[in-house]
């Protein structure tokens, strides 16, 4: 706090800030103070607060002390909401950590259209043009770079083979028909075709995220957004073939009320082998065998499959990761810093320890489990990339897509209803 | 202080022989100066109470005229927008549908069963100390864990329920129990009335205790029957009772929020949403901290139109003479 005048805004700042905890306060310098023996002072802000990544983050914090002696890394780790809200609160102040972690998207252009963070076009062009394309997408804001990734991941079908072929089906579906196909046997041979976690909305909009970048595309997606207007034909459509799939009772009984990962809900159900699939990120493997009690070699992955006569293609993956962007004055170690950190040899290390997906294409020889090589690839192939619509769009729209979306699947609102609501909230938001 | 303390006076250093009143003059200083001494000891109280009580209820008035994502102050101004939306959202007015139906629940069967376990625990029956200690156990319980707890039990298929439903042969009995836009605010209740029937049953107890037993006991030499004696003598002497416990359970009602919270986040499809779980969403999920506020505004308008008509109606003879003015002469 050095401003002589604290502005009503700072003053409803530090009582924010105050309310979160003493570690906060000391944020709201920014940092990076020179102290009497010449060395920097870096504040490093994460969510890694989860063993084994915070060990292995904070041994890569002293390596680069080392290897730079006059720069010193202070870090600063919060869990995931708390972080988020303690971030909106520092946008509005205007004051931001040297190094903070992002997901990119609309909070990212936010703080952007504010002037808080450094533009890294040019600063990490030697470097960040060999990072794996499709990570570096939530960051790439108006073609300019904002943000170096350290994880990328993506949403795709995770399926178990076994009831697949009791079921008869030989290969996964690669077409939105053949998909429903699959469900109608699945359902046929006694099996329940998808789980789905009926309590946390977000769980359902992927199924429409999906099926719109499919109908309408990626660009139409970007556009309704830009124009406030979700209301095309490709968006309705979207919602139609979501409808035809609920019209077909795939879901476990009492979905609607089922959590994500509690033991009864979604990941559990697939873990159980209770259910044959379910639409999520690279996470689920991990999670399917921590509610439930996973089905190992039997899991598999699939990407979305493509929408007959769509704008979109099945190479266009759905999904997000993380990244760390900077304030817009951090200091060059700051940027030696991400450097340091998007390296084949850190990345070998995140890779192989904390079971993030590489985002330095050297580094996915660290990779041994089956079920990410096989994201990894898609990744690797991916021609187009749409973000979370709830990261990518202002947190009331990306809601408003949740909760329709789980109307719809519900029964109580159509695909134009879902439509019209999404549009009436984003023209509310300006 | 061995000076007799007369009623109407109160003891200090001028206390004793009373001075005729010079006029209003000294009258006037010395109820300044209790004023004075009065105003001292609240102050500290007073101004936690302005800070964290008034200041944010007054803020949020002010801020339901905005349109405000609640960060800097809100500018947007917008008028009465935000209470107009409100009355045109389904979700809202389905919440203030779903809040009466739980009050009439509630005032129908959960009252009348914590009365009923009252009066059959204030007999001399074996163990009755364990049974007051195990229908009272689940108010102790927060409602975060008691969410939990019933989310697990009522899972469809694998949950508690359902498995002993079937195990008695009456799995056709078991259902979808939260997770059905139908069956979930049935649910909810139940859970509601096994959380707090206990705190009512409890009050009606205490009221039961103070029930003189000559009354009970005159009345059976009168001739009366144990119904008439419940209904005309202990009934009325538990009606103060009765009077607070309806006033604490409509006012839970209205501001029903962490048990729903938790355990179904207002689904399926908002079908056990409340004015309290609207209001977090569109504060903490949406950033529309103006519209939330509003939100509060009315759910604050409610529980006081109710607060001070019940005041004013019901609760009229129990608070006569508890009111007291700081002279302390009840005047």
């Amino acid at each position: 706090m050095g401003d002589p005048a604290l502005s009503r805004r700072g003053f409803l700042t530090a009582t924010a800030a105050a309310g979160l905890g003493m570690t906060a306060l000391s944020g709201c310098g920014g940092g990076s103070d020179s102290g009497s023996s010449g060395t920097t002072t870096v504040e490093w802000w994460n969510i890694s607060t989860t063993e084994p990544a915070k060990s292995v983050w904070a041994a890569l914090a002293k390596k680069f002390e080392a290897q730079n002696p006059k720069v010193k890394i202070k870090i600063v780790q919060l869990e995931n909401d708390a972080y988020k809200t303690k971030m909106t609160a520092l946008t509005a102040s205007g004051k931001l950590p040297d190094i903070f972690h992002t997901w990119g998207g609309g909070v990212l252009q936010q703080q952007v259209d504010a002037g808080l963070v450094k533009d890294l076009t040019a600063p990490t062009k030697s470097w960040a043009d060999g990072l794996l394309p499709v990570a570096k997408q939530p960051y790439l804001l108006d073609g300019k770079t904002y943000g170096i990734p350290f994880d990328i991941g993506m949403v795709g079908f995770w399926y178990n083979k076994a009831l697949f072929k009791k079921a008869g089906i030989s290969a996964p579906p690669a077409t939105w028909s053949a998909f429903l196909d699959a469900v109608k046997k699945l359902k046929a041979a006694g099996v329940t075709p998808l789980a789905l976690a009926g309590k946390e909305s977000w769980t359902g909009m992927y199924y429409w995220a999906y099926l719109a970048m499919r109908t309408a595309g990626i660009a139409a997606l970007k556009k309704a957004n830009d124009d406030k207007d979700f209301t095309g034909a490709g968006f309705v459509e979207a919602g139609q073939h979501l409808k035809d799939l609920v019209a077909l009772q795939p879901f476990q009984k009492g979905f609607l009320g089922a959590a994500y990962s509690s033991p009864t809900g979604q990941a559990a159900s697939v873990g159980n082998a209770k259910a044959a699939m379910e639409l999520m990120g690279q996470w689920a493997p991990s999670v399917e065998a921590d509610a439930g009690k996973g089905i190992g070699a039997d899991l598999g992955f699939f990407p979305f499959p493509a929408v007959e006569g769509g704008q979109g293609t099945v190479t266009e993956v759905f999904g997000g990761g993380g990244g760390h962007a900077l304030r817009a004055d951090a200091p060059q170690a700051a940027v030696d810093f991400l450097k340091f950190f998007a390296s084949e040899t850190t990345d070998v290390e995140l890779v192989k320890k904390t079971s993030v997906l590489p985002v330095v294409p050297a580094a996915e020889s660290a990779l041994s489990d089956a079920n990410l090589k096989l994201v990894q690839a898609q990744l690797k192939a991916a021609t187009g990339f749409q973000l979370y619509l709830d990261q990518a769009y202002a947190p009331a729209v990306g809601q408003q897509v949740n909760d329709s979306v789980a109307g719809l699947i519900a029964g109580s609102k159509s695909p134009q209803d879902v439509t019209q609501a999404i549009t009436k909230t984003a023209k509310e938001e300006q | 202080m061995t000076s007799t303390y007369l009623p109407g006076t109160r003891p200090g250093p001028d206390a004793a022989p009373r001075p005729l009143p010079p006029a209003g003059r000294a009258r006037t200083r010395r109820r300044l100066l209790h004023w004075l001494t009065a105003m001292g000891f609240q102050l500290p109280a007073l101004v936690l109470f302005g800070v964290l009580v008034l200041l944010p209820i007054l803020f949020a008035l002010y801020a339901s005229f905005f349109r405000w994502g609640g960060f800097g102050m809100p500018s947007d101004y917008t008028g009465a927008d935000n209470f107009t939306r409100l009355l045109q959202d389904d979700v809202f007015l389905g919440d203030l549908w779903r809040c009466l139906l739980l009050v009439v629940l509630s005032l129908a069967l959960q009252l009348p069963f914590a009365l009923a376990m009252a009066v059959l625990l204030n007999q001399r029956i074996r163990g009755r100390a364990v049974y007051r200690m195990l229908f009272f156990a689940p108010y102790v319980l927060s409602e975060a864990i008691t969410g939990v707890l019933f989310g697990m039990i009522f899972a469809p298929d694998e949950g508690l329920a359902d498995h002993l439903l079937s195990d008695i042969g009456l799995g056709a009995l078991g259902g979808k129990w939260f997770a059905d836009p139908s069956t979930v605010m049935a649910t909810l209740f139940l859970v509601m009335t096994w959380k707090y029937f206990g705190f009512h049953m409890m009050l009606y107890l205490a009221g039961l205790q103070s029930i003189p037993a000559e009354l009970t006991e005159a009345a059976t030499v009168d001739g009366a029957s144990p119904w008439q004696r419940f209904r005309h003598v202990t009934l009325p002497l538990l009606a103060p009772t009765l009077r607070i416990s309806v006033f604490l359970s409509v006012i839970g009602s209205i501001q029903l929020f962490d048990l729903v919270w938790v355990v179904t986040a207002g689904g399926p499809d908002h079908h056990s949403e409340t004015m309290a779980v609207t209001m977090f969403q569109y504060g903490f999920k949406r950033y529309q901290v103006g519209y939330a506020s509003a939100i509060s505004v009315a759910m604050f308008g409610v529980s006081l139109v109710f607060a001070l008509a019940y005041q004013r109606f019901v609760l009229r003879r129990d608070l006569a003479g508890a009111t007291t003015n700081m002279r302390g002469d009840g005047a």
